[in-house]
């Protein structure tokens, strides 16, 4: 069976986490076939936003942790995890995130490494690894705090403790929430309403937004300020301002 | 010993708090027994409809205060724990349930017993039924929602004056403040109740789930936020088999069937 399905309508690809039997736990194999699926993506002209979702009752309930189990130290160390994190990261493109249901554990590092999360209103969120003994290991205890402050960040990932849509969207960490039956859609929407914007700057633009988490003020807003200039060479930059001024919709090329 | 009767007829369960004796009012293992029946009540399409009443002359007398026994020379009770684990779960089910939930108030309510009544989304109560706010003459809060339902349903001042004096609300004055539905004789209780039950069970369930939903969210969101949620459960709700149902039967002048989805 097909772990990742993949559909695409228009400029926007939906990926879907199908391990319905294993709660979409994301092994190995799993975020192999993701981090391959975008980096397909990346080189696909015709993919301007994707939208990464699981199912009603998960989007992806945590790493598989019977893989987990095996590992000691040293196959820990030379995991190859990190890497396909690093993989899935570094995708240029508008990646959103529908989460319905659970986002624990790497299902909810999953969802804070994408740009946008939209959720159901039965969707939780949280980072149990503490309760195994362990500690999160793909970004939970780095991209949580930034997102939602020390407070919270603290408080889930010390309790293991997951915390409601609503509560993650006061928090910072959830664009939306909708309807569980509405999230797909909406977020394919969303997705859609992005991709039809010029696609070197949404590039640019995402990759000054991920600055804002790597680098001091300063250097950010002089790399925001190259980025910037990059994009005064570009032929949409003169579509899109000469379309606005015209009163007629944008024709972007993707040059 | 069974402390909550059910009974499911014709997409209607029926649940009777079931300790006469001590005019239904509730120990910890009548709120498991419950529990386990909501259970029932929220997996189960088939029903569409919540009653609930009380059996003998009562409908709840709240908490059974033989099991809150002080001892004055040992340690404080604690009062939150049996909160946290019962009342607040089973306040939270019943306004999460996306079905009718009606309450058949038949005799006195009192303490959480009226406060849970009060939380029902349809109040039925028999004429000589009373509703009385017992906390405060134990130093105690309203829970069971108490404090949330009461100033929602009769406004502020009155809010304060219920709970505050802890005196005695008929089912009449209650009506007419609009904190219930329907005030009928003790006798046709019964009859009206099951009536209202029985129309609710064949009627678009889907939808009223939608709308129960709806007026809670009402309660926190800004109009704004609620506008965004109507057009949401719009959307849903126009694409549920009993909309289709509905029209289609409007259009050709029949009784609809509807499925509850």
């Amino acid at each position: 069976m097909n772990e990742l399905l993949s559909s695409q309508k228009q400029r926007v690809l939906t990926l879907t986490l199908n391990r319905p039997e294993a709660r979409n736990a994301l092994n190995n194999a799993l975020l192999e076939q993701l981090a391959q699926a975008l980096e397909k993506a990346q080189h696909d002209d015709s993919v301007g936003a994707v939208v990464i979702t699981g199912n009603a009752r998960f989007f992806a309930a945590g790493a598989d942790l019977k893989e987990m189990a095996s590992r000691d130290m040293p196959a820990t160390l030379n995991d190859p995890r990190p890497q396909l994190w690093a993989r899935i990261e570094r995708f240029p493109k508008p990646l959103l995130a529908a989460v319905n249901g659970y986002a624990l554990g790497a299902g909810c590092e999953l969802a804070m490494l994408c740009d946008i999360v939209l959720a159901g209103d039965n969707a939780s969120f949280g980072l149990p690894e503490i309760t195994l003994g362990i500690m999160p290991g793909a970004g939970g205890t780095q991209r949580l705090i930034r997102s939602v402050g020390k407070a919270l960040a603290y408080r889930m990932v010390l309790t293991g403790e997951a915390i409601s849509a609503t509560q993650a969207q006061q928090a910072g960490l959830v664009a939306e929430v909708t309807p569980a039956a509405l999230t797909l859609e909406y977020s394919q929407k969303l997705a859609a309403r992005i991709a039809q914007h010029a696609p070197l700057a949404l590039q640019a633009a995402k990759m000054a937004l991920r600055q804002a988490h790597e680098i001091s003020l300063t250097q950010g807003l002089q790399q925001e300020r190259q980025l910037f200039t990059l994009l005064a060479a570009t032929e949409d930059r003169q579509e899109g301002i000469a379309a606005f001024l015209e009163k007629r919709p944008a024709a972007f090329k993707g040059r | 010993m069974n402390f909550i009767l059910s009974d499911v007829q014709h997409g209607v369960m029926t649940l009777t708090l079931n300790r006469p004796e001590r005019l239904n009012s509730f120990n910890d293992e009548m709120h498991r027994q419950l529990a386990e029946v909501l259970t029932q009540a929220e997996r189960d399409d088939s029903i569409r409809c919540l009653l609930i009443t009380g059996a003998g002359r009562a409908f709840c007398a709240g908490q059974d205060l033989n099991d809150r026994n002080v001892d004055p020379t040992g340690a404080a009770p604690n009062l939150g724990a049996s909160v946290e684990n019962f009342y607040n779960p089973l306040v939270k089910r019943l306004a999460k349930l996306p079905k009718p939930v009606i309450a058949a108030v038949n005799g006195v309510a009192a303490g959480a017993g009226a406060t849970l009544a009060l939380g029902c989304d349809m109040v039925i109560a028999a004429r000589s039924a009373n509703f009385i706010m017992s906390f405060s003459k134990l130093g105690l809060v309203p829970d069971c929602g108490g404090t949330w339902y009461l100033p929602r349903l009769a406004g502020r001042a009155r809010a304060m004056g219920l709970a505050l004096m802890g005196d005695k609300l008929s089912a009449q004055q209650a009506l007419d403040w609009g904190m219930i539905w329907q005030v009928v004789d003790d006798e046709s209780l019964n009859d009206t109740a099951r009536q209202l039950a029985t129309h609710f069970a064949s009627q678009p369930t889907f939808g009223l789930g939608l709308v129960k939903q709806a007026l809670y969210a009402s309660e926190t969101n800004t109009l704004n936020e609620q506008l965004d949620l109507e057009r949401d459960y719009q959307r849903l709700a126009g694409r549920s088999e009993d909309y289709r149902e509905g029209v289609s039967a409007f259009l050709t002048k029949r009784p609809p069937v509807f499925k509850g989805k």
